[in-house]
């Protein structure tokens, strides 16, 4: 029997072979891709527990991993919580990570490609490795006179704010209310950690949600500013043509006539272009809106970014958009910004900015720079065009000119700033019957030298539906906020 | 043999040839201080991972081991002399990196919550069970053939442990598995001692059998087949076996009795026609087994796509997390996060040191139980009797099916089965089972090893002295 016994003894030779060479792919060939999956429980502790980069804005930190005795060794703290939150993210055991916590994940963490030799040093100095840093564009001024602004509305207050630099595309403001407190999901008491996140999600005002550019809305009277860009570029129209006003616009296949707001007059049967944006006059745009066509104004509104995902510094974004085959009434409604026409703040402050950069618009980001934990620059963030050409500089500054005398005898009076020539366009936008119209107001200053366009929408501020108005409750807010950007 | 031979050689030299084995009971003294250095060591090493210092009852935890180990080695000094030397250090080192390692998962649950379930203490109490029974086995077995007249008692007892399970109040499922009975407090497994019953009835059946078994048949396709009326017993495992399947949901145990009677019928037949004709009748049944059973179905899922996780491949994809975490020499005992890992303590401890002690932790287990093998196989191979050597290729080949069954499914090899890893699992029935089989093997390598009697001696100068050797029996 010794030669069968021989013959096994090769077999199970054999499988102990197996195992081993199975045992050396999974823990050593396979090991790093292991490592680097999401659902991996011990990776996530790992990096829970090691000193995560700060995030930094005007040198000041706004996120930072603090030690602490317990088994994580490090608490992500957040100076400024609420103010920052919808920017900084969340950084959390159970939920994971959020915004600029998500997207710099890499650099925070210290796992970027860019630090393995930061990695390698701390693996023989002993100690334990440690993430880089981001600073981000944001003026801290900018930014609190957005928050204050927003909540000066009221405690229940709903809207967002941007704030762009029109040459560069850098974010310096970028608010949402309610905003949320990002320290209560960084905390290492998971059940509360829980209970937090319970309350956040089931809330009906979504505080977790950045409604600068994870919502989009009507964009109202805003929009006309996309439709008066068309007008001026189709060759048709000067700022000084005439177009029809008055108090309604027939519409073509339907009853219902396109109104101005409170069924007021524009001022006389036949105004001028810079007449109608002045005093926002729907019959005018509307009538625009239908001699242009709904594919020039599709592409006009595609050229300042609509139906675009541009962002890369923050997670969910979305495409702001213009209605697909609208009839001839729909074009009307959407050539002043109601039917399916619905932006995010981001994008009417992108349009603002396109104009205010004599037509280029510049891709917006948040992140200005990224360093290794020794402060040394890994990467400057260089500004790029979105569209080179979304309007020509000669109709940019037509438009400019226009958005002037809405501030100085128009709608927009309410965001003037002494000294000082400001470029904005009001808007209320109508949504459904039942709940209240969204107030917005888009500007930029000085409108000679533009350093900051801004985008303001007040959702609820729990007012009066007849007080409600962007003039009212948006302009007060951006003219904050140019304010605290060009008195720095 | 020659008469010739026995006839002039002196004391210490065999008749079959003139290699005479050693005790070498000196070198299983000196392996077997290496071994408590191992799993004394791993028990300190627990204490200074998750707290910091050594623990405090390391003298007293320490010494029981010794106790134990010392005390099975001055056993087999005196019952089994010349008793292989390798094997039972092997099996000290790694039932004592098993306590180490269930001790760290207890530590790691008792952090969490101070009333968690720990599972040191018991081991501890089996591996003590254990050991008695070793001696006991030792003890009382003077010679393995005398297993052979309880043949067929032990082929019963192997049946009725295995129907044992499913009788309505005794037996428990656990974990979907119906292979655990309740004796009192305790809960235990019978198939795991079915499993040494099994190797002691396919041995005594074979031995007898096996001239029928390998002579008749026809030759086919350069391979001789066994005569259809030969197949009987073969077709018997493999219900036995599918039962086993069916109605215990054990798929480990279900491949572990068909795979050990095929090669114990290969061995005592020495015709590989067996294997074609049982390999089939496995690729046959596994195939059914697949079209008909949710369980059996939903491992190979959770083995084809463990990702991403879900209920089935939960348990898989935390085992592979940990041992890539391990990477090449692991966390360090104490420092990894083993708990994570659903019964890291029992089915799943490979993962848990994968993670902790790292590739060269498992390699270090993979060989130590390859050398278990392997000393089983040369202790059947140095076995002057048939019912021996079928004996020792049994269980040899038992440990190797399930430590293979077990690493591999945990290592993502083959589909995941449910089965104990010897001596590291934490389990009093795979543990107590297992030092029974150490203690058979013991036994069958002392009498392979032991010099024959110098017949000169006691019976003079004849002629006929050769006849003598047989009537041991």
């Amino acid at each position: 029997m010794n030669k069968p016994i021989r013959t096994m003894s090769i077999f199970c030779m054999a499988l102990f072979l197996a195992l081993l060479l199975n045992a050396t792919y999974l823990q050593y060939l396979q090991a790093g891709e292991l490592n680097s999956r999401d659902d991996n429980k011990r990776v996530r502790d790992a990096e829970f527990s090691r000193e995560r980069g700060a995030i930094l804005v005007d040198g000041k930190s706004v996120a930072v991993s603090k030690p602490v005795k317990d088994r994580f060794e490090y608490l992500r703290t957040y100076p400024q919580g609420k103010r920052y939150a919808h920017l900084t993210g969340y950084y959390s055991y159970t939920y994971g990570r959020n915004a600029v916590e998500l997207t710099q994940n890499e650099i925070l963490s210290g796992s970027d490609p860019r630090l393995f030799v930061n990695r390698v040093v701390d693996l023989f100095g002993n100690s334990q490795p440690a993430g880089g840093d981001v600073s981000l564009t944001i003026n801290p001024k900018a930014q609190k006179a957005a928050y204050d602004g927003l909540h000066a509305l009221g405690e229940h207050v709903t809207g967002a704010v941007v704030a762009l630099d029109p040459g560069t595309g850098a974010i310096q403001a970028m608010v949402s209310t309610p905003s949320y407190n990002p320290n209560v999901l960084a905390s290492h008491n998971f059940s509360k950690v829980q209970k937090a996140w319970e309350r956040l999600t089931s809330d009906p005002d979504q505080p977790m949600l950045n409604r600068a550019i994870q919502e989009i809305y009507p964009p109202g009277s805003t929009f006309k500013l996309v439709t008066a860009a068309a007008a001026l570029s189709s060759g048709q129209y000067e700022p000084d043509s005439t177009v029809p006003g008055g108090t309604s616009l027939d519409l073509p296949q339907t009853t219902t006539d396109l109104v101005n707001e409170n069924g007021s007059d524009c001022g006389g049967n036949r105004i001028t272009l810079t007449q109608a944006l002045e005093v926002s006059c729907n019959v005018s745009f509307g009538y625009l809106g239908m001699q242009l066509g709904a594919d020039t104004l599709r592409e006009q509104a595609q050229k300042f970014g609509f139906g675009e995902k541009y962002l890369d510094d923050l997670n969910g974004q979305v495409a702001s958009q213009f209605p697909e085959d609208p009839d001839e009434p729909q074009t009307a409604f959407s050539a002043i910004g109601q039917f399916d026409v619905a932006a995010t703040p981001l994008q009417m402050a992108l349009v603002t900015a396109g104009i205010a950069n004599g037509g280029t618009v510049m891709k917006p980001y948040l992140v200005d720079e990224v360093r290794s934990p020794d402060l040394e620059t890994l990467e400057k963030a260089s500004p790029e065009a979105l569209t080179t050409n979304a309007v020509s500089s000669s109709v940019a500054r037509d438009l400019t000119q226009m958005m002037v005398e809405v501030v100085d005898n128009g709608t927009g009076t309410t965001a003037q700033i002494p000294g000082m020539k400001v470029a904005g366009k009001t808007g209320t936008a109508q949504s459904a019957p039942e709940r209240p119209p969204y107030a917005w107001f888009v500007s930029f200053a000085p409108a000679d030298d533009p350093q900051v366009a801004v985008a303001v929408l007040v959702e609820d501020a729990g007012v009066e539906r007849d007080a409600i108005s962007g003039s009212g409750l948006a302009a007060p807010i951006a003219k904050r906020v140019m304010q605290a950007v060009i008195n720095r | 043999m020659s008469q010739h031979s026995s006839a002039v050689t002196g004391p210490g030299s065999g008749p079959t040839s003139g290699f005479v084995h050693r005790r070498r009971r000196g070198a299983e003294l000196f392996l077997l201080l290496l071994a408590l250095a191992v799993g004394i060591g791993a028990y300190a090493a627990v204490g200074l991972g998750v707290k910091g210092t050594v623990p405090a009852d390391i003298v007293g935890y320490g010494g029981w081991l010794a106790v134990l180990a010392l005390g099975c080695h001055v056993v087999v000094r005196f019952l089994a002399p010349y008793a292989d030397p390798v094997l039972l250090p092997v099996v000290t080192a790694l039932n004592g990196l098993g306590l180490a390692v269930i001790h760290r998962i207890d530590l790691a649950n008792l952090e969490e919550s101070s009333d968690a379930n720990t599972f040191a203490r018991d081991q501890l109490v089996w591996m003590t069970v254990g050991v008695l029974l070793f001696v006991a086995v030792l003890a009382v077995l003077r010679d393995h053939r005398r297993l052979q007249a309880f043949t067929y008692t032990s082929g019963l007892a192997a049946l009725v442990l295995l129907i044992l399970p499913l009788l309505p109040v005794l037996g428990t499922e656990i974990n979907g598995a119906r292979i655990w009975i309740n004796v009192g407090p305790f809960s235990f497994q019978p198939g795991e001692v079915a499993k040494v019953c099994l190797v002691i009835f396919f041995a005594g059946y074979l031995v007898l059998h096996r001239d029928a078994l390998a002579l008749a048949g026809r030759r086919f396709a350069g391979i001789d087949f066994p005569r259809g009326r030969d197949l009987g017993p073969v077709l018997a495992m493999w219900l036995v076996s599918l039962g086993v399947l069916v109605f215990q949901r054990d798929l480990g145990s279900s491949l572990l009795f068909f795979g050990l009677f095929l090669v114990m019928l290969f061995v005592a037949t020495e015709r590989p026609g067996w294997l074609v004709v049982g390999a089939g009748l496995f690729v046959a049944g596994s195939y059914v087994g697949y079209l008909i059973f949710g369980h059996v179905q939903s491992r190979v899922d959770s083995w084809l796509h463990p990702f991403p996780a879900d209920a089935g491949s939960y348990q898989i994809v935390q085992g592979m997390f940990g041992m890539a975490w391990g990477g090449l020499v692991g966390r360090g005992l104490g420092l990894g996060d083993p708990t994570l890992i659903p019964f890291s303590y029992s089915d799943f401890i490979v993962a848990a040191i994968g993670e902790e002690l790292g590739l060269t932790g498992v390699m270090a287990v993979l060989v130590m139980y390859g050398l278990i093998v392997e000393r089983g196989l040369r202790t059947a191979l140095v076995c002057r009797d048939g019912f021996g050597k079928l004996m020792a290729t049994g269980l040899a080949v038992t440990f190797a099916l399930q430590v293979f069954v077990v690493v591999g499914g945990v290592t993502k090899l083959i589909p995941l089965t449910g089965l104990t890893t010897p001596f590291l699992s934490y389990g009093g029935s795979s543990l107590v089972a297992n030092w029974a089989i150490i203690a058979l093997l013991l036994r069958i390598s002392d009498q392979a090893r032991r010099p024959l009697p110098e017949l000169t001696d006691s019976a003079g100068p004849t002629d006929d002295d050769a006849t003598q050797v047989v009537m041991r029996r």
